[in-house]
């Protein structure tokens, strides 16, 4: 059963992925070096499926796509915040790294315990305190983003249509 | 409802009349840039996207500034990977280092006459907010967006709603552009303006010299904003006309204002003949102290670094050498130089500034990132403790997790280093005469004219 991983408010960019680390791109060497400056031993620690719940304004600081690139390679499924920087934010809907905002859930969830997650509905669920939660749903654009398999996709079909480049969304 | 400055911006380049917050667009770039950690994936994604050209070779630029010069084989890898690349799509702003246009990219993208005001620009780095001070929109995106920008020209934007700081007073002594977006943070924290633009207002905008705006638009980002934007006023034209002379005489730009009635999420003041010169503490931005509740602490001082995109221009340059003129860099104690570009390099020689810096024993380098963000060249050892004139303090962001880094404006950084403690200017008895006539040969213009703008652009 996936496990929580709990951090505070600002959890910056620099701590999930150091820039000393950042000669390379490869998901698999930046995995290795996830969190490292802020909880060392997360790495020996995280499954595959396991869950990061945070406060406020997770990911901010840089625009390294490294971040969502060197969770998501951890093994984590999805975080949980009660707010994402932006750029963030645009990053882990590119990357594939599922994002949840959530503030009633901050503080309600401990370290190790047991969690569920299923993005596609936004439910989030303490397994071990029994408690659940809905989070934000995203924008229908956002969400066609998400369905198209990421922004790459999107910009194929955007580059056959070419008269279509200005515009609401 | 009325626009914000930005809003109108975004409005023009997604031919819309009208956008408001929370607007999902689509919008045309004048300006698309990456540097050599964002710009290799950024590279891939754009072949991913089946696109064969750039959409236009003049609007993609590209920069070797990070781990440049190459600090390891990896990022030599990286930096080949940029120049082949750049050299295969002709691209007109590919320079190589020791060239005169080369160099950080928020430094040399207004260096370049790049910036103007109405432009919609993105950048693959946080910083590229630096732009707004030329009141451009300047954004910072992660490279799968910036790839797929290169090949299309175009990219989604939420329409942000904003805050408006507006600045009065003139600036009391020994008062930059750090101090105020250092206090601004202090005041609305790191988070202060998440998802939202900075909008500078107010009488005490006109005291500022281009120099102290694009440090202000550059830690825009250290409050979650998605981009910071000055008013273009006669500095803002005099900087183009000298930047950007073509698109200056054609009048190749617009100018947008807020809408009287344009609604901001905040309201913030702040009185700069009120301030004193702000340090912010580890580990965050937000963690501003004035000078003077700082010296008390008595913080003994590894390792001073005067540079980065936020003040290492030629004005922040200029100001230190002319600070350190007479004096010497405290024993022990290692004194970082570090120009933004290589014009900036170049012109501390041919004006004889580059004589203090060595002089007073510091260590001048070749414009790069460097310990910026703890690459290379000033990496600090556990329990080491950095005053720099950069802007993000984290945990671990210059070398070791247990080093300490305060960021502060060039007249503290050189007190520091001249003590070899955290101390403010007045205590260190730095010259107020050199900072006085810098402060007077900055504003507008005056020293600030480098370069020639770039050819053949817009
Ligand atoms: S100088 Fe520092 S903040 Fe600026 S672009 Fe380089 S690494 Fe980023």
């Amino acid at each position: 059963m996936p496990r929580a991983h709990v951090y505070g408010d600002h959890v910056d960019t620099d701590v999930i992925i150091p820039a000393r680390y950042l000669n390379t791109a490869a998901p698999a060497e930046l995995a290795r070096h996830c969190m490292e400056d802020i909880d060392a031993a997360f790495i020996d620690r995280v499954r595959p499926g396991d869950i990061v719940f945070a406060g406020e304004n997770f990911g901010c600081g840089s625009s390294r796509e490294h971040a969502p690139v060197a969770l998501r390679a951890s093994g984590v499924a999805a975080v949980v915040a009660a707010s994402f920087a932006r750029i963030f934010y645009r990053n882990a809907l590119n990357v594939g790294l599922a994002i949840l905002e959530c503030p009633e859930a901050v503080g309600r969830v401990s370290p190790g315990d047991e969690v569920e997650v299923v993005p596609a509905s936004g439910r989030i669920a303490n397994l071990t305190t029994g408690e659940s939660w809905i989070a934000k749903a995203f924008p229908a654009f956002i969400q066609g983003i998400i369905e198209q398999g990421g922004l790459v996709p999107y910009t194929q079909a955007k580059l056959a249509t070419p008269d279509r480049e200005a515009g609401h969304v | 409802m009325g626009m914000t400055q930005s809003q109108k911006i975004l409005a023009r380049h997604a031919d819309l009349a009208t956008v408001a917050a929370g607007d999902l667009i689509e919008a045309r770039l004048d300006l698309v840039l990456a540097n050599d950690i964002t710009g290799p994936p950024a590279i891939e994604v754009f072949r991913q996207t089946g696109a064969t050209r750039v959409f236009d070779p003049g609007r993609v630029l590209l920069t070797p500034s990070h781990f440049a010069p190459n600090k390891d084989i990896k990022s030599a890898e990286h930096c080949r990977l940029m120049r082949d690349f750049a050299a295969a799509e002709t691209l007109e702003h590919y320079y190589e280092l020791g060239e005169e246009r080369a160099g950080i990219e928020h430094v040399i993208v207004p260096e370049l006459g790049l910036a103007a005001p109405g432009d919609l620009i993105i950048g693959a780095d946080s910083h590229t907010c630096t732009d707004g001070a030329l009141a451009a929109f300047a954004t910072g995106v992660g490279s799968t967006d910036l790839g797929c920008a290169m090949a299309t020209g175009s990219t989604w934007f939420r329409v942000p709603d904003a805050l408006a700081v507006e600045l009065v007073g003139e600036p009391a002594p020994w008062i930059t552009g750090k101090d105020v977006i250092l206090e601004l943070i202090r005041l609305i924290g790191v988070d202060g303006a998440l998802y939202a633009s900075l909008e500078f207002q107010g009488e005490g905008v006109a005291a500022l010299s281009m120099t102290d705006r694009l440090t202000i638009c550059n830690m825009g980002i250290e409050a979650g904003a998605k981009n910071a934007i000055m008013p273009a006023d006669q500095v803002t034209l005099d900087w183009l006309r000298r930047h950007a002379p073509a698109r200056h005489a054609a009048s190749d730009f617009v100018i947008e204002t807020a809408d009287p009635d344009a609604r901001y999420r905040r309201r913030v003041r702040i009185d700069l003949s009120r301030l004193e010169p702000v340090v912010a503490w580890p580990s965050l931005p937000a963690n501003g102290r004035s000078i003077s509740a700082s010296a008390a602490e008595n913080v003994a001082i590894d390792q001073v670094v005067i540079g980065s995109c936020t003040n290492g221009r030629y004005a922040d340059l200029a100001l230190a050498a002319r600070l350190l003129r007479g004096r010497r860099v405290a024993r022990g104690l290692r004194c970082l130089v570090i120009p933004g570009a290589q014009s900036v390099w170049n012109r501390l020689l041919a004006d004889g500034l580059m004589q203090d810096f060595v002089a007073a024993g510091c260590i001048v380098s070749p414009p790069t990132c460097g310990p910026c963000l703890g690459g290379h060249m000033g990496v600090l050892a556990a329990g080491e403790t950095c005053v720099s004139t950069t802007n993000r303090n984290f945990v671990g962001r210059m070398g070791h997790p247990e080093s300490r880094v305060w960021l502060a404006g060039v007249p503290v950084a050189v007190a520091s280093a001249v003590t070899g403690r955290l101390t403010g200017p007045v205590e260190a008895e730095l010259d107020p005469a050199a900072f006085s006539e810098l402060r007077a040969a900055t504003s507008g213009a005056g020293l600030e004219g480098l370069m020639p703008a770039a050819k053949g652009v817009h």
